[in-house]
């Protein structure tokens, strides 16, 4: 179906900047983003490669012969402009929103072929090996505001879309048709204990995930490839901007 | 014994069960009809309690649906037994013990898609009806038909089982929502109503 241009509905483009310097490896987004989103506790016999991860925490060795450092890099979905996951999913499960830039996953319509996990550069997509099952009680604490996929599907991060569309609803009863920014701030935002990761609208230049992205200090993975993420990384260091950047050297 | 029958009517006697047992036997076969907890007349309880919808079914300040009221609102009235053996049933079962009483919503959507009222009806200025249908009107509840297979209500469906829409009302799949969406020229994506 072709999207008709509605001018009641301004244009957003939400993305985030994640600050290097600032993280400290601590996993709390990850854990919230699974709180969140409704993602089940890995069964015992999963492994790194067959568990469900929507943010996932990675390291990045500085690759001089004399460097001894390191910097971690949350990885979630980096909300391509141009993502490559949708091109490639026969069902039409992969759909880039023109009206928010994030790209969704619908799990109902996924067929599990995992063609977009083999598209995405960023390793971002998580396949259900396993049927969800939650420790007795917790399927009580749910999330209502985010479906479970069943097994056999793909997931990845939404940026908390369930909390768009919450905030869509708090704004409607209000009789507007534009959100709080203030209520639509994806969980691992919220959980980050020193604030690394920025959210908001790249559309709006007046925001401040806009004015960090255009620092010069801010980059994407793997430019190069022409995805054209949302998701932004920032650090002061130019060994870190430089292997995070081209492919041959982010993979020690 | 040969008997040769014209094509079209052979082809029609073949039919015409096939058809019966898709359109009359397989809708009784997939659905079954679950008896709501309790009776309950939503035209007996507008004349008492007040006329409009949002008197009892109102919209949270975090423009969530509240659904039915609940067990407390009902003792306002019926605090003790008498009247009917369904408000005995009621005082009994729910108001003295404090229980809520677990009524069968035929007009919820599935798990996976995000129904926000308030668009509809602060945006949008949709009538309840336009969607539920007259049920403010109706002097019983309508029992609960269940799909034996997915759990979810007759009315996602339709009750035409071939789909015919006899009230702007009749079925709540992604089609009768985006039929709708198309002639108010919205836009849609995905993630306007899925989660």
């Amino acid at each position: 179906m072709e999207p008709t241009a509605n001018p009641r509905e301004r244009r957003h483009r939400y993305g985030m900047v994640i600050d290097l310097d600032r993280c400290t490896g601590c996993g709390a987004c990850t854990v919230a983003c699974s709180v969140e989103n409704n993602v089940p506790p890995p069964p015992e016999r999963s492994t790194e490669r067959t568990g469900v991860v929507w943010i996932r925490v990675s390291e990045a060795q500085d690759p001089r012969p004399a460097g001894a450092r390191s910097v971690f890099v949350p990885v979630p979905c980096q909300q391509c402009d141009d993502p490559p996951c949708e091109k490639v999913c026969p069902q039409r499960a992969v759909e880039l929103d023109p009206k928010t830039g994030i790209v969704a996953q619908v799990a109902v319509r996924c067929l599990g072929c995992r063609y977009c996990m083999a598209a995405c550069p960023y390793h971002a997509r998580s396949f259900n090996w396993f049927r969800p099952e939650w420790p007795d009680g917790t399927a009580a604490l749910l999330n209502p505001d985010v479906s479970v996929r069943q097994r056999g599907t793909v997931e990845k991060c939404s940026f908390c879309a369930g909390r768009l569309q919450a905030a869509k609803a708090k704004a409607a009863a209000a009789g507007s048709r534009e959100i709080d920014p203030a209520d639509y701030v994806p969980a691992c935002v919220e959980a980050c204990p020193s604030r690394a990761i920025v959210f908001g609208d790249l559309e709006d230049p007046s925001s401040e995930v806009a004015r960090l992205a255009r620092e010069s200090e801010s980059f994407r993975l793997l430019p190069a490839l022409g995805t054209r993420p949302k998701v932004l990384y920032r650090s002061v260091e130019p060994w870190v901007r430089a292997s995070l950047s081209q492919p041959e050297v982010s993979r020690g | 014994m040969n008997l040769k029958l014209p094509a079209p009517v052979s082809f029609a006697a073949g039919l015409a069960p096939a058809l019966a047992a898709g359109w009359l036997l397989f809708p009784r076969l997939l659905y079954e009809e679950v008896p709501q907890p309790l009776p309950f007349s939503h035209e007996a309880h507008a004349e008492a309690a007040g006329t409009t919808c949002d008197g009892c079914h109102a919209l949270g300040p975090d423009g969530r649906f509240a659904g039915v009221p609940r067990v407390e609102a009902c003792a306002g009235c019926h605090a003790e037994k008498g009247g009917s053996p369904g408000v005995d049933a009621l005082v009994e079962g729910y108001v003295t013990p404090g229980r809520e009483v677990p009524w069968l919503f035929a007009a919820r959507q599935p798990d996976n898609v995000f129904f926000p009222h308030a668009p509809h009806l602060a945006l949008a200025k949709l009538e309840c009806a336009r969607c539920h249908g007259p049920q403010g009107k109706s002097a019983e509840a309508r029992p609960f038909a269940r799909n034996r297979i997915s759990g979810e209500s007759r009315d996602v469906w339709g009750p035409s089982i071939v789909r015919r829409k006899a009230n702007a009302w009749d079925g709540m799949k992604m089609a009768d929502c985006i039929r709708c969406h198309r002639e108010a020229g919205r836009e849609s994506a995905c993630l306007d109503c899925h989660k």
